[in-house]
């Protein structure tokens, strides 16, 4: 199989997927035509769940900074990983060299995970 | 393209994987309900073995109730985003070989496993717009915790998987396969072990399921979601924990290998079997161990996961320039590597301690 007809299949199965999903979710509103699902309106049902408390203000809001921290984390070494996969595809061909390059490389990222991990980043209070 | 070829493996993935889910989840009820020395649902039909036939009419048939506070539009596309990656993970899994010839809808790609990396953390943004959609504070905290989840375990996960690339040579799947004359959970012991704890965080199953904490939430990001809706939430959380065992079958257990070549040549039934045995595992762990703190969580990620994958990147990169063939004996050296190397580190750092907000 070449190149573009893969990928052409995934995008294409990715369509029936899709699909597939949005039959089964119009299905029960199709089954609701025909009486065989209910349908009994009520204010308080359509109403946010709460564990029966009514809800206090808005839940639309400003999210806890410390996921911020790991978010950045994460975007740091996401591209290492993205570095990575090439290098290890390529690393007989690269050698010793190849090797050298690359711990560099991580040791100079490492510097900065070891900083964050000082600096308490990593803890989660 | 060779239509007839895409429509095959199109059919075959559509109905083999709900199948397997359906599967799966009475596997997952009846296994631990003996775990938990219950007898499980046992009602339905033989062994309660229509128990998800029962629970897909009573889902099917269930009023659809979509909350007025939250956002209408989000909330009906997010079960879909959720839903496809989940499918999309099973193109590039190979599923047998008969005379040279790998059988699966992509199974050659070239890029297979980044691909399948890259895909799979697709559904956390659903799993963010069903939490976003229903307005519920108990689902956006979810949402969050899934989020933060989700990407402090995507670094070892896709470190460890960069192990097998190393050894492979290749990231097609196909390649991988081909070249576990030994299969890579016995050459690379850590990498197995680094790559099935990240897969279990990200799957979102206990000790690491946080974001749907019972006792704390709920039920999470779907706490507003009811009828089919929801169906497709749970189908693509098992459809993806499939996924994960299929992957991890392929990358670590030889995928439709038969073991030592002995047993019948039918590598799909090898596929399912170890498919299979990942999942039984899974059920066990999540049988056994308790849910972990949201603290301690972010500090197992970051603290033992992400060094000791890096550390394993290294060994196997020396191992596969010293020795390119990666000769079988290298097992002994790698399995007493990890056995220390998770013992010494273990006692390097603390996991949280002390009161935590959350």
């Amino acid at each position: 199989m070449d190149y573009w007809a893969g990928y052409g299949s995934i995008a294409l199965f990715l369509l029936v997927a899709l699909i597939f999903g949005l039959i089964t979710i119009i299905l029960p509103k199709v089954l609701k035509l025909l009486g065989l699902v209910v349908r009994k309106p009520n204010a308080v049902k359509y109403t946010t769940y709460e564990c029966g408390m009514e809800t206090i203000g808005p839940s639309w809001v400003q999210f806890n900074f410390r996921y911020y921290i790991f978010a950045l984390l994460f975007l740091v070494f996401d591209v290492l990983v993205v570095f990575l996969y090439p290098w290890a595809v390529s690393l007989r061909g690269g050698g010793w060299a190849a090797f050298t390059a690359m711990a560099v490389f991580i040791a100079v990222l490492l510097t900065g995970f070891l900083y964050a991990w000082k600096k308490g980043a990593l803890e989660w209070r | 393209m060779d239509w007839l070829h895409w429509l095959f493996y199109v059919g075959v993935i559509l109905g083999a994987v709900p199948v397997m889910v359906m599967a799966f989840i009475w596997l997952e009820r009846r296994g631990l309900g003996r775990l938990q020395l219950r007898p499980g649902p046992n009602r339905a039909g033989p062994f309660g073995i229509l128990q998800p036939v029962a629970d897909a009419i009573k889902v099917l048939t269930k009023e659809d109730i979509v909350p007025v506070a939250g956002d209408h539009w989000v909330h009906f596309v997010a079960p879909l985003v959720v839903f496809a990656p989940a499918m999309l993970v099973f193109t590039v899994i190979p599923f047998q070989e008969d005379g040279g010839l790998v059988r699966g809808l992509v199974p050659d790609l070239n890029i297979g496993i980044l691909y399948i990396v890259a895909v799979s953390s697709i559904s956390t943004i659903g799993v963010f717009m069903a939490a976003w959609g229903s307005n519920n504070k108990y689902s956006l905290i979810s949402a969050f915790r899934s989020m933060a989840q989700v990407v402090s375990y995507e670094i070892p996960l896709a470190l460890a998987i960069l192990g097998v690339v190393l050894a492979a040579g290749t990231m097609s799947l196909t390649g991988i396969v081909q070249a576990q004359a030994v299969p890579f959970i016995v050459m690379q012991p850590l990498g197995f072990i680094i790559f099935f704890i990240a897969a279990t965080a990200e799957l979102n199953r206990t000790p690491f399921d946080l974001m749907e904490a019972e006792s704390e939430m709920v039920a999470g990001y779907h706490i507003e979601y009811s009828g089919m809706k929801f169906a497709l939430f749970y189908l693509a959380e098992y459809a993806y924990t499939v996924g994960i065992s299929a992957i991890a079958a392929t990358l670590f257990l030889g995928g439709w290998k038969a073991p030592w070549g002995v047993g019948p040549q039918v590598g799909v039934l090898w596929l399912v079997v170890k498919i299979l045995l990942v999942f039984m595992v899974i059920l066990w762990i999540r049988g056994t161990f308790p849910r972990v703190r949201v603290d301690q969580l972010m500090g197992f990620a970051w603290k033992f996961l992400f060094p000791l994958s890096l550390i394993n990147i290294f060994i196997i990169a020396a191992e596969s320039l010293a020795w390119p063939g990666l000769p079988w004996w290298l097992l002994f050296p790698n399995t007493a590597i990890a056995l220390v190397l998770v013992v010494v580190w273990s006692g390097l750092f603390r996991l949280g301690g002390g009161r935590v907000q959350v």
